[in-house]
């Protein structure tokens, strides 16, 4: 079970990479929750600046840009080792 | 049929029909402003699109894309230095704000767990003022001068607005510190001085594309020198940006070269620089959309479509907007808008104390979408406002609107908010005060 948390409120690129989760969850068929987080005073609890930002598990793997495809692809399917 | 939806239907009908039938077709003054609505948007169109908006876009995608902003923000971390917290929170709205939407969240996280209420007004503050495209158009349309002071005042009274809030908070901000922020910064992909390389071709490019005539009579300085080769300068930086692509972004140097001499060749076959440099930013496009080396390249397309979809609207309606309100002037072209030009002068004219003030309250008020400022205080420079109070605009406006206000209010709290709110106000005053005086 991966749970991914998307930090961000409504920037262009916040809605993005909530789609492109989603995208992913659904191709790779990964069983996974989706929240996302809108309230400014939580980004900081999860160490996020620049938005948007991507915790999968509890682990904050990158924040203030979309990641490629592939890359989100690779941190999905391997949580527990997600450095590329 | 559900009965509000028609009804809906109705009321939009009287509207237009009302609208239809009172319009005022036979007064001078609403043909006037008609004419010159269609006016201004002409003028954008054919000197601000092309040779300036498009690069300045491509510009705001290297941002976005290349340049590590991660980088930036472990300067605003609870253990950096304060000078230090204060001058980057000054300047980096440059790199950061490229989107208005990622200020909100910086601030509030430099406020709560990096280096403190001071950096993060000073940086809330100076963001959206001081971002590059913002720059670029009001040099380019209000002038040199008045981009220059809107950067300066922006950076100036960013910083002192910061240190005027701690100070008077300073207590607050002594109690807290236990919470902190561990940034993370991902490795660099390649050396800074690469991608400040390939940045920096893009902005003399469109800095030589851009350079404005000299006044005329003035045919031996320097400046006159560089306008009247600026195609061969702007050329130069053009081959250099090939490079760029070839070396730093690795593109395939076949596509380069196909790309190079397209725009070479518009260049010869056409009279108007308008031709090669829709050429370049189309073959920039299709080289870099059809790249397979490295994603990133595709990445900074696809991020300038997104600029340019973001912004162009919202630009276009506050030109539309503003040609019709008040007016059309540039170059020798002069027509009036549906507002009287006393009403303006009276209000926002000279340099007074009023004026000043209350162009700085206005701004400080009102919301204005990227950039839509900018034909704003155009129009209103036109019609009689001082070049004091439409400084004092400027700087009061793009960063404050009552919408952000309420969200920094949830941040910081009402009292804080006011107190901001004010100095933000008192500072463009005095600036806009200083400014017209010069």
């Amino acid at each position: 079970m991966v749970e991914i948390k998307i930090i961000g409120n409504n920037c262009p690129y916040c809605i993005k990479l909530e789609k492109l989760c989603r995208e992913v969850v659904a191709e790779n068929q990964i069983e996974a929750t989706i929240e996302k987080i809108t309230d400014l005073n939580e980004f900081g609890k999860y160490g996020v600046m620049l938005t948007p930002g991507l915790v999968v598990n509890g682990r904050l793997l990158t924040q203030g840009k979309l990641p490629l495809k592939h890359t989100l692809v690779h941190w999905l399917t391997n949580p527990q080792n997600p450095s590329k | 049929m559900e009965i509000r939806k028609e009804l809906k239907i109705l009321g939009w009908m009287i509207v237009l029909f009302l609208a239809a039938f009172f319009l005022p077709v036979e007064s001078t003054r609403f043909n006037t402003a008609v004419a010159a609505t269609f006016d201004l948007v002409k003028w954008y169109a054919r000197e601000h699109v092309i040779l300036c908006l498009l690069p300045a876009f491509f510009i705001a995608g290297v941002i976005s894309v290349f340049v590590s902003q991660a980088a930036v923000i472990k300067y605003f971390g609870a253990q950096a230095k304060k000078w230090v917290a204060y001058s980057v929170a000054a300047v980096s709205g440059t790199i950061l704000a490229v989107c208005s939407c990622t200020i909100l969240p910086l601030f509030t996280s430099i406020h709560r767990r990096g280096a403190g209420l001071g950096p993060a007004i000073a940086f809330l503050y100076s963001g959206p003022a001081i971002n590059i495209l913002a720059i670029i158009l009001t040099a380019r349309i209000l002038g040199f001068e008045m981009g220059l002071a809107r950067t300066i005042g922006a950076v100036a009274f960013s910083v002192i607005i910061g240190i005027a809030m701690s100070l008077i908070y300073h207590k607050e901000e002594k109690a807290k510190r236990e919470e902190q922020m561990n940034i993370m910064v991902p490795p660099e992909k390649r050396p800074m001085w690469q991608t400040a390389f390939h940045f920096f071709t893009l902005v003399l490019i469109l800095v030589f594309a851009n350079w404005g005539r000299p006044a005329s009579g003035d045919s031996q300085s320097l400046w006159y020198l560089l306008w009247a080769n600026k195609w061969y300068i702007t050329s130069v930086f053009a081959v250099m940006l090939a490079f760029s692509l070839i070396f730093i972004l690795r593109i395939n140097w076949l596509h380069v070269l196909g790309a190079v001499l397209v725009v070479a060749l518009s260049a010869f076959v056409s009279s108007s620089p308008l031709i090669p440099m829709v050429a370049g930013v189309a073959t920039l496009s299709l080289i870099t959309l059809l790249d397979k080396n490295d994603e990133e390249n595709r990445q900074w397309t696809l991020s300038t479509w997104d600029f340019a979809k973001q912004i162009l609207p919202l630009l276009a309606l506050g030109v539309i907007i503003a040609g019709f309100l008040l007016g059309s002037s540039h170059d020798n072209t002069k027509l009036a808008g549906i507002i009287p030009n006393e009403w303006i002068s009276s209000l926002v004219g000279g340099n007074s104390l009023f004026s000043n003030l209350f162009a700085s309250i206005v701004g400080a008020f009102m919301y204005f979408a990227t950039l839509t400022e900018v034909p704003i205080i155009q129009g209103l420079l036109a019609s009689g406002m001082g070049k004091g109070p439409a400084l004092a605009l400027l700087l009061a406006g793009p960063s404050l609107s009552l919408p952000n206000m309420l969200v920094i209010r949830g941040v910081i709290g009402t009292q804080k908010t006011i107190v901001y709110v004010t100095l933000v106000v008192v500072m463009a005053t005095i600036s806009g005060l200083i400014y017209g005086s010069l």
